[in-house]
C-alpha cells in the first residue's frame, strides 16, 4: 500500500505540475480543444486513482473540478472566474497530498465551498444548496456513467497502469472518440513508426500524416516518447554512482602514475595498452553520471506561467510569459538553488517592470506585456535571462533613493554610469517600488537574488533602458559538483580556492615594482590604480603555530617574494598571501563533515589525485573574516572612526593652500565633501556669500577673505556638515590626501588655525574648523583662545562621529592625550581594563549606557572615583543640570560651548593638581 | 508479540564488543556499531576545527573524519604521531567518522545483564559517553555510547 501510495503521490504531483501550465494556456486558448481534454484527462485520472486507493476527500474534489470542466468541453463559455476556481481546486488538492505525504492518511476537512462554487459554476447546482454525495452529483451531471461502471473503468485504468508503465503519462480516455481524435492503439502505431532516440524525430514524421490525425498525434508521440525513454531513479542511486565513479578516477590516476614509473622498460608495454583503454572509459563513465544529474531548467520554470497568469489577474495587468530554451540542462542541485531567485525576479518584472495597460498604450507599446525567460549554455556556464518590456528602471529616482538612503553622494553619483548606478538595486534593502504590493517592494528582494547566486558561484547583471525595458543575465556554473580550482599551499597544508573567485595572481617581492605596504597593520597592496587589501592566509587560518615544520621555511628563506592571490567576491577584492602556488585543477566537490560546517572558512573538501584529501576555501567566508575592508569606504563609519580612536595614530588628513603658499591640513573626516564651484553662481546677502546647493542656500567662509573679491573661474571648497547644516569654506587650492600623526607641534598665533604640524615632512598649519563654522552660523560655537595645560590622559565618550572628530582636535589641541571612545560602556571597559585617565568628558546622551550611568559606575569604581567628569550635552536644562550635580559630575556643559569647556578643563586641571597634592 | 519479546532479550544477551584501550584504560564499543578497524594515513589538518578533530581523511573514496578520543576523553595518549594510532570507522546521520585510539584489542561477548551502571564519582567527560562498566576478571571495561559521543562533538561544534 506505501509503495502504491508513493507512486501515486509522484504521480499525481507531476500531473498537477502540467495542469498548472496548461490551464493558464487553455485561459488564453479558449478554444483549444486539445488542452482541455489534456487537462480533463489528467484530472480524471486523479480522480480514479484517488477513488481505488479510498481518498475520498481528494476523489470529491477532483470530481468536481472535473464537473466543470465536463462543461467547458461541452462549449460552456470559459470564464476567469471558473479558471481561477479549478487553480483554486488544483491547489488544494496539492495541500492535502502534502498532509498525506506526511502522514499517510488523508487529512480531516471539508472541501463543501470550492465543490459547491465548482459544481454552481457548472451551473449543476444552484446557489449553495449543500451537496453531501459524490453519487448524488453524478446523477445530476448525468454522464452516462453510473457509479459502479465509472470505478470499474478506474479500476482498469489502475492495471493498465500497473501492467504497462507506457501508459502512464497518457492516461485513458474513459469516453468514445470524438471525430479527429485517435485512439491509444492508433497512437501506439503512430508511435511505433517513429523511430531514433532523437525526441525531434517522431514529430517530424507524424506531421505526415498529420491531415486525418493532426496535433493531437504530434502531441501524444512526443509524451509517449518522452515516457518510453525515461525511468525514474532515486536521486541516492545517482549520488552512490557519482561517488563510485570519483573513486573510479582516483585509482585510475594511482594506477597511471605506477606505470609511469615502468615507463622506458621492457614489461611496459604490458601494461600500457589496457591502462589506456580503462583510462578512456573512465572518463566516459566520468561524463555519463555527470549527465544523469543534469535536469532541463525548465523544471525550475514550470511554476512561473501560473504565478505570472495569477500576478496578471492580481495586478490587473495583461502579461506574457515567453520561454525559451528550457531544455538547456543544468545540474540538479544547482537547479535547486536557482528556482526561487528566478521566481522572484520574474515576479519583480511583472511587478515593477510591467506598466498598466493605460501607461503602454501611451507610451505607443502594445497593452500586454512581455517577460521573456531565455536559457543557454555558454562555455562551462548557463546564462538565464529574464527580459521585460516594460518601463525600465527610472535613473532619477534611483539617485534619490541612493542619496536618501546615503549610499552614495551626489559627487558621486555624478561620476558614475547608468548602469553602475542601476546596480544599486542589488544593495540591500534597497527598493525603488513607490508602494509595497503584497507581491514586492519591500527592500529585500535583488539582494538576496545576488547573494543566493554568488553562494553557488555564479554572477547576476542587469541592463536597463528607460521606457523599453529591463534585462538581468544571471551566469551560473553548470555544476557545482565538479568545480575548477587553484591549488595553493601555506604552512605545508594544500588548499583549494574556487578559480571562479581568482581575478589574477601576482607575485609581489619587496625589491621590485609589487610590494606589500603597510597602513598601521594593515597589509596593502598598489595594483594598477587601486589599493588592495592583503591577508595572509596563515593568519587566517591561525597556522603560525604550525611554523615549527620545515614548510615555511622555504617561504622565510626567500621573503623577498611571495604570491598574491587576487580574490573577487561580489563588489569586494582582496589578496591573499599564500606560500605556494600549484596548478588550476577540475575537483570534485565534496561536502564537509557535519563537526566541521562551522568553520566557515571552509566551503568542502575534496580528494586528490594522489588520494589525500584537502579543503577547499570559502571565498565568502574569507572576505567575511576580513571585515569590512574596502567596501563603501563612504558608508563605513564605524570601520573610520576606529581608526580615529587613539589619536597617536595615523589619520587622513586633506591639505590645502589658502591665502598663502604654506600647505594647510584639516582631519579629513571633519570634512563632509569636497566642492567647486562657479564665481557666478555665487549669491551674496550683505556682507555675506552664500551658494545654491541642493535646493538650499550654503553660507561660504573664506579662510582667506580675499577670495571674495574674486569674480571669474571657480572656487574649490570643503563642505562641513552637521544634520541640517551646511557650510562651504572657500579655499585656493585642494592639494592632496595623506595619511600621517596629527601632532602640534607649535601654537599658532594666527586666527583660526591650531597651530603647525609637521606632515609628510613639511611644516603645516592645522585648520581649526571651530573657528570658522560661528562665522557661517553664529549659533555654532564661539572661538576662545588657546590653553595650554599639561598632557593629561583624558577619556572622551561620544557617540556622534561629527561632535567627537570636531571635539577631539580641540582636546588634543588643549594638550590633552585623548582617548575616544563610542559610548559609556566602551569607556567603562577601558578603565576596568586597567586604563587610567585623569579626567573624562562625556556625552550625555547615548545608545546602551549613557553619560549618567557611566559617571556613576566610574564613582563606584576604585581607581575612577576621583576622576572628574564634565558631562557635554546638547540638552542643558535644570533637570539634567541637576542630576549632573546629585551624581557630582565636575561641570556640565552644552556641547558647543567651546569656551565652556576649556574653561572647566582648566578648572578641573587646578582640581586635578589638588588631589595629587593632597 | 511475545515472540518479539523474546527474540529482543536473546539477541541482548549476548552483546559483542570491541575493546579499545587508550591511556591504559579498556574501553567497549558496541560491535554492530563500528565498520572496519583501520591504520588511517595521510590525514589532513583542519584548521580552525575543534581540538577533538585529528583531521579527515581518504578512505576508500569517502571523506572521513578522525575524532581523537584521547582528547574528547581528555586523557594522555600513548602515540602523539596520528599516523601510528589504529582507527575505528564509524556510520553516523550518513557520514563517515573515525575514532582514533592507542591499541584495538579483541573481540570479547558479555551478558547484557551484567552491564552496571558508572559509579556516581566518575567525571563528567567519561560519565557523558559511556552506558555503564563491566567488571572482568582482570579490570574494568568502559562501555561507550557512540552516538552520544558524536552527537556531543556536532552540538559542540553548532555552540
Amino acid at each position: 500500500m506505501d509503495d502504491l501510495l508513493n507512486e501515486f503521490l509522484t504521480e499525481t504531483n507531476e500531473s498537477l505540475e502540467v495542469i498548472d501550465t496548461e490551464l493558464v494556456r487553455f485561459e488564453r486558448e479558449p478554444n483549444n480543444a486539445e488542452i482541455l481534454d489534456n487537462v480533463f484527462r489528467l484530472v480524471h485520472t486523479i480522480k480514479g486513482t484517488c477513488g481505488f486507493l479510498g481518498l475520498p476527500r481528494l476523489e470529491m474534489l477532483a470530481h468536481a473540478a472535473e464537473t466543470l470542466m465536463g462543461t467547458y468541453r461541452d462549449g460552456a463559455p470559459v470564464t476567469d472566474d471558473g479558471v481561477s476556481t479549478i487553480l483554486m481546486s488544483i491547489d488544494k488538492i496539492k495541500e492535502i497530498l502534502g498532509e498525506l505525504e506526511e502522514n499517510q492518511v488523508e487529512p480531516e476537512g471539508s472541501d463543501e465551498e470550492l465543490i459547491n462554487k465548482l459544481l454552481s459554476l457548472a451551473g449543476v447546482i444552484e446557489g449553495k444548496r449543500p451537496q453531501n454525495s459524490v453519487e448524488k452529483q453524478d446523477e445530476e451531471t448525468k454522464e452516462n456513467q453510473t457509479k459502479v461502471a465509472d470505478q470499474k473503468l478506474e479500476k482498469n485504468i489502475e492495471k493498465e497502469e500497473k501492467d504497462d508503465k507506457k501508459y502512464n503519462n497518457i492516461g485513458t480516455l474513459e469516453r468514445e472518440l470524438k471525430p479527429g481524435e485517435v485512439s491509444l492503439e492508433e497512437l501506439e502505431a503512430a508511435f511505433q513508426n517513429a523511430e531514433g532516440p532523437d525526441l525531434s524525430a517522431p514529430e517530424e514524421k507524424s506531421k505526415k500524416k498529420e491531415k486525418s490525425t493532426s496535433a493531437k498525434v504530434k502531441n501524444g508521440a512526443k509524451e509517449k516518447s518522452v515516457a518510453n525513454q525515461t525511468i525514474r531513479v532515486n536521486v541516492q542511486t545517482i549520488e552512490n554512482l557519482m561517488n563510485m565513479v570519483s573513486e573510479l578516477v582516483l585509482t585510475r590516476n594511482q594506477l597511471l602514475e605506477i606505470s609511469r614509473r615502468y615507463e622506458g622498460r621492457e614489461d611496459e608495454n604490458e601494461f600500457n595498452a589496457p591502462l589506456q583503454r580503462l583510462s578512456n572509459v573512465t572518463a566516459e563513465l566520468q561524463e555519463g553520471v555527470m549527465k544523469t544529474r543534469m535536469q532541463p531548467i525548465g523544471n525550475a520554470w514550470n511554476k512561473l506561467p501560473r504565478i505570472v497568469r495569477d500576478l496578471s489577474v492580481e495586478l490587473n495587468k495583461p502579461i506574457d510569459l515567453e520561454m525559451v530554451g528550457g531544455e538547456t540542462e543544468l545540474d540538479r542541485q544547482v537547479l535547486e538553488l536557482i528556482r526561487d531567485p528566478l521566481t522572484h525576479m520574474v515576479r519583480n518584472s511583472a511587478d515593477h517592470g510591467i506598466e498598466k495597460p493605460e501607461e503602454r498604450e501611451k507610451a505607443g507599446k502594445s497593452k500586454t506585456g512581455t517577460i521573456r525567460l531565455s536559457a543557454f549554455h555558454e562555455g562551462g556556464h548557463i546564462i538565464i535571462s529574464i527580459a521585460d518590456d516594460g518601463r525600465g528602471l527610472n535613473t532619477e529616482k534611483l539617485k534619490q533613493k541612493i542619496l536618501s538612503q546615503g549610499l552614495a553622494s551626489e559627487s558621486e553619483l555624478e561620476a558614475m554610469s547608468d548602469s553602475q548606478i542601476h546596480k544599486y538595486i542589488f544593495h540591500p534593502g534597497f527598493s525603488t517600488a513607490e508602494k509595497v504590493t503584497s507581491v514586492s517592494g519591500r527592500g529585500v528582494g535583488m539582494d538576496v537574488v545576488r547573494t543566493n547566486i554568488e553562494l553557488i558561484g555564479g554572477s547576476i547583471d542587469l541592463k536597463s533602458q528607460e521606457g523599453i525595458g529591463t534585462t538581468v543575465t544571471v551566469k551560473i556554473p553548470l555544476t557545482l559538483a565538479i568545480i575548477p580550482a587553484l591549488i595553493i599551499e601555506v604552512s605545508g597544508e594544500r588548499f583549494a580556492i574556487p578559480q571562479l573567485a581568482v581575478s589574477e595572481l601576482v607575485r609581489v617581492s619587496q625589491s621590485g615594482d609589487n610590494r606589500i605596504e603597510k597602513i598601521k597593520n594593515a597589509e596593502v597592496l598598489r595594483l594598477r590604480n587601486s589599493l588592495l587589501p592583503i591577508v595572509r592566509l596563515a593568519d587566517l587560518l591561525k597556522m603560525n603555530k604550525m611554523e615549527t615544520n620545515d614548510a615555511p621555511k622555504e617561504n622565510k628563506g626567500n621573503p623577498d617574494s611571495t604570491f598574491v592571490v587576487v580574490t573577487e567576491v561580489g563588489a569586494r577584492s582582496f589578496g591573499i598571501i599564500v606560500d605556494e602556488v600549484f596548478h588550476t585543477e577540475e575537483i570534485v566537490v565534496k561536502p564537509m563533515s557535519g563537526m566541521l560546517k562551522d568553520v566557515s572558512m571552509f566551503s568542502g573538501n575534496t580528494i586528490m589525485g594522489d588520494g589525500t584529501v584537502i579543503m577547499i576555501l570559502d571565498p565568502n567566508g574569507l572576505s567575511q573574516s576580513i571585515g569590512q575592508s574596502n567596501e563603501e569606504p563612504a558608508n563605513d563609519d564605524v570601520h573610520e572612526e576606529k581608526n580615529i580612536k587613539n589619536e597617536n595614530d595615523e589619520i587622513s588628513l586633506l591639505i590645502f593652500q589658502a591665502g598663502n603658499k604654506n600647505p594647510k591640513a584639516v582631519p579629513l573626516s571633519l570634512v563632509t565633501r569636497l566642492e567647486e564651484f562657479d564665481c557666478s553662481v555665487i549669491e551674496k546677502a550683505g556682507e555675506r556669500h552664500l551658494v545654491q546647493y541642493r535646493d538650499k542656500l550654503m553660507p561660504l567662509v573664506y579662510v582667506d577673505e580675499k577670495g571674495k573679491e574674486q569674480k571669474e573661474g571657480t572656487l574649490p571648497m570643503l563642505v562641513f556638515a552637521e544634520g541640517e547644516r551646511v557650510m562651504g569654506l572657500v579655499v585656493d587650492k585642494i592639494i592632496d590626501i595623506v595619511e600621517d600623526r596629527l601632532e602640534l607641534q607649535v601654537e599658532s598665533s594666527m586666527d583660526g588655525f591650531l597651530g603647525s604640524a609637521i606632515i609628510k615632512g613639511k611644516a603645516t598649519e592645522v585648520l581649526d574648523v571651530g573657528y570658522y563654522l560661528p562665522k557661517a552660523f553664529e549659533d555654532w560655537f564661539e572661538r576662545k583662545e588657546q590653553v595650554r595645560p599639561r598632557a593629561r590622559k583624558l577619556l572622551y565618550a561620544e557617540d556622534s562621529p561629527f561632535f567627537r572628530n570636531m571635539i577631539v582636535p580641540i582636546l588634543i589641541g588643549a594638550g590633552y592625550d585623548v582617548t575616544a571612545v563610542e559610548d559609556g560602556i566602551e569607556a567603562y571597559e577601558l578603565v576596568q581594563n586597567g586604563e587610567n585617565f585623569d579626567i573624562v568628558v562625556t556625552d550625555i546622551e547615548m545608545p546602551n549606557m549613557d553619560g549618567f550611568t557611566l559617571t556613576k559606575c566610574l564613582s563606584e569604581h576604585e581607581r575612577a572615583a576621583k576622576w572628574p567628569v564634565i558631562a557635554l550635552s546638547a540638552f542643558v536644562g535644570p533637570a539634567s543640570e541637576k542630576k549632573a550635580k546629585s551624581l557630582r559630575m565636575f561641570d556640565f556643559i552644552a556641547k558647543f560651548d567651546r569656551k565652556g569647556l576649556l574653561d572647566a578643563l582648566k578648572r578641573s586641571e587646578q582640581f586635578i593638581d589638588v588631589e595629587v597634592a593632597a | 508479540m511475545i515472540e518479539e519479546k523474546n527474540e529482543n532479550s536473546a539477541a541482548g544477551r549476548g552483546q559483542q564488543y570491541v575493546t579499545i584501550r587508550l591511556g591504559g584504560q579498556l574501553f567497549g564499543l558496541p560491535i554492530d556499531k563500528v565498520q572496519d578497524v583501520f591504520m588511517p594515513d595521510n590525514f589532513t589538518f583542519v584548521p580552525l576545527a575543534a581540538e577533538e578533530i585529528a583531521g579527515v581523511l581518504n578512505l576508500r573514496g569517502r571523506i572521513l573524519t578522525a575524532i581523537d578520543l584521547s582528547k574528547v576523553l581528555k586523557v594522555p595518549a600513548v602515540n602523539e604521531t596520528n599516523a601510528e594510532r589504529p582507527a575505528l570507522s564509524i556510520v553516523y546521520a550518513n557520514e563517515l567518522y573515525g575514532i582514533l585510539t592507542d591499541i584495538v584489542g579483541e573481540v570479547i561477548t558479555l551478558d547484557d545483564n551484567l552491564l552496571e551502571a558508572n559509579p556516581v564519582n566518575l567525571n563528567e567527560e567519561w560519565a557523558k559517553v559511556s552506558v555503564g562498566t563491566y567488571r572482568l576478571e582482570k579490570e574494568l571495561l568502559v562501555i561507550l555510547d557512540i552516538d552520544v559521543l558524536i552527537e556531543t562533538l556536532l552540538n559542540k561544534k553548532a555552540a
